[in-house]
């Protein structure tokens, strides 16, 4: 009896152990947002002022773009997202752009300058933690019309890719 | 109790093991200072960045893991990439490309000497699209450090440095 009490007791310690260096060894970098998860909700105030929640898009397809103005992949992509934003827009489709620049004027001058057709507000660490970290440019999510993460693409992605998998999506409903 | 005794010993085995595998990995911290010259290997070659002045992530983490004193590391890119995530004990100079940055880098170099060790990274954007280390790199150039080396940083910082278990630390 006193033997089984004594692994029992082995076996917490063992546990305790474990733990310790589980938390011990996490990185500062959250793990990614994994596809079929609900995308993180959040609140930012776009470069109109106007209040942008990620969730009041729910029953749209949305490609959720992180960027920046000095990213050059970036710049490559933004004039392809204009125009899937004009050719899905009516079927429910809605590009968002974050900007991970330190400051918004660069944006505000990039916007205008490019006519972005759609919302765009700038982001900062704690929202990229949020998407599993934005540790290099661009990252772009799909999300679904529940809001779920159909896709992350990481770094610069054939435009051919966003278009097959948001007319997927739509094609759904 | 003689029946639990292999029992015993392969828990008390395997917390010894925990233990040491925790000693092994901890991250390297260091703070930057009193930075001396190293010697570096050879990185992926760059049109405008002598092959020899670069360092692969690999050939830092050693040195940064081997070497008593550390070269000066200084992260010369966005402030929202080095508060997700920074090699520690590197200094946040801001972007290589914008004029607060270099004014930044200069004042940060000003007093030391030329021969100092520096190391200057960024990891925002693939290697080729980097706007941050090469106008840093010239920066330093042009007033005069002799053994600046730049991480070599393929893809992005993420892909790079931190997924591939180097030290990392976040925050201002």
């Amino acid at each position: 009896m006193a033997a089984k009490r004594t692994v029992i007791w082995l076996i917490v310690l063992l546990c305790l152990v474990g733990l310790y260096v589980f938390s011990r060894h996490r990185t500062p970098q959250p793990k990614p947002a994994a596809s079929g998860n609900l995308a993180p909700d959040f609140t930012v105030t776009d470069l109109d002022g106007r209040k942008l929640t990620l969730s009041d898009f729910k029953g749209k397809v949305v490609l959720l773009n992180f960027w920046a103005t000095w990213c050059a992949p970036c710049r490559t992509e933004i004039p392809h997202f204009v125009e899937m934003q004009n050719k899905y827009g009516p079927q429910g489709f809605q590009v968002i752009g974050i900007s991970m620049d330190d400051d918004a004027k660069p944006v505000r001058e990039f916007y205008q300058q490019y006519q972005l057709n759609y919302p765009v507000a700038v982001g900062d660490d704690k929202l990229a933690e949020r998407f599993g970290g934005i540790l290099g440019l661009p990252v772009n999510f799909i999300l679904d019309r529940e809001g779920r993460i159909h896709a992350k693409h990481l770094g610069a992605t054939d435009v051919s890719v966003f278009d097959d998998e948001v007319s997927e999506l739509l094609a759904k409903h | 109790m003689t029946k639990y005794r292999n029992l015993v010993a392969v828990i008390f085995m395997t917390i010894i093991l925990i233990g040491c595998s925790a000693v092994a990995q901890e991250p390297v911290l260091f703070d930057g200072t009193n930075p001396v010259v190293l010697s570096f290997q050879s990185a992926p070659s760059d049109a405008s960045i002598p092959e020899a002045k670069l360092i692969t992530p690999e050939q830092l983490a050693k040195a940064l893991q081997s070497a008593k004193q550390k070269p000066l590391l200084l992260q010369v890119g966005p402030h929202t990439l080095y508060a997700q995530a920074h090699i520690p004990g590197s200094e946040y100079m801001g972007a290589g490309s914008s004029d607060a940055g270099q004014q930044k880098l200069r004042e940060r170099v000003t007093a030391l000497p030329h021969n100092t060790a520096i190391v200057i990274y960024c990891g925002c954007c693939p290697w080729s699209q980097c706007p941050n280390v090469h106008p840093a790199y010239q920066l330093l150039r042009s007033l005069g450090f002799t053994n600046v080396k730049v991480l070599y940083i393929g893809d992005n910082f993420g892909t790079d440095w931190v997924n591939k278990g180097y030290p990392v630390a976040k925050g201002d």
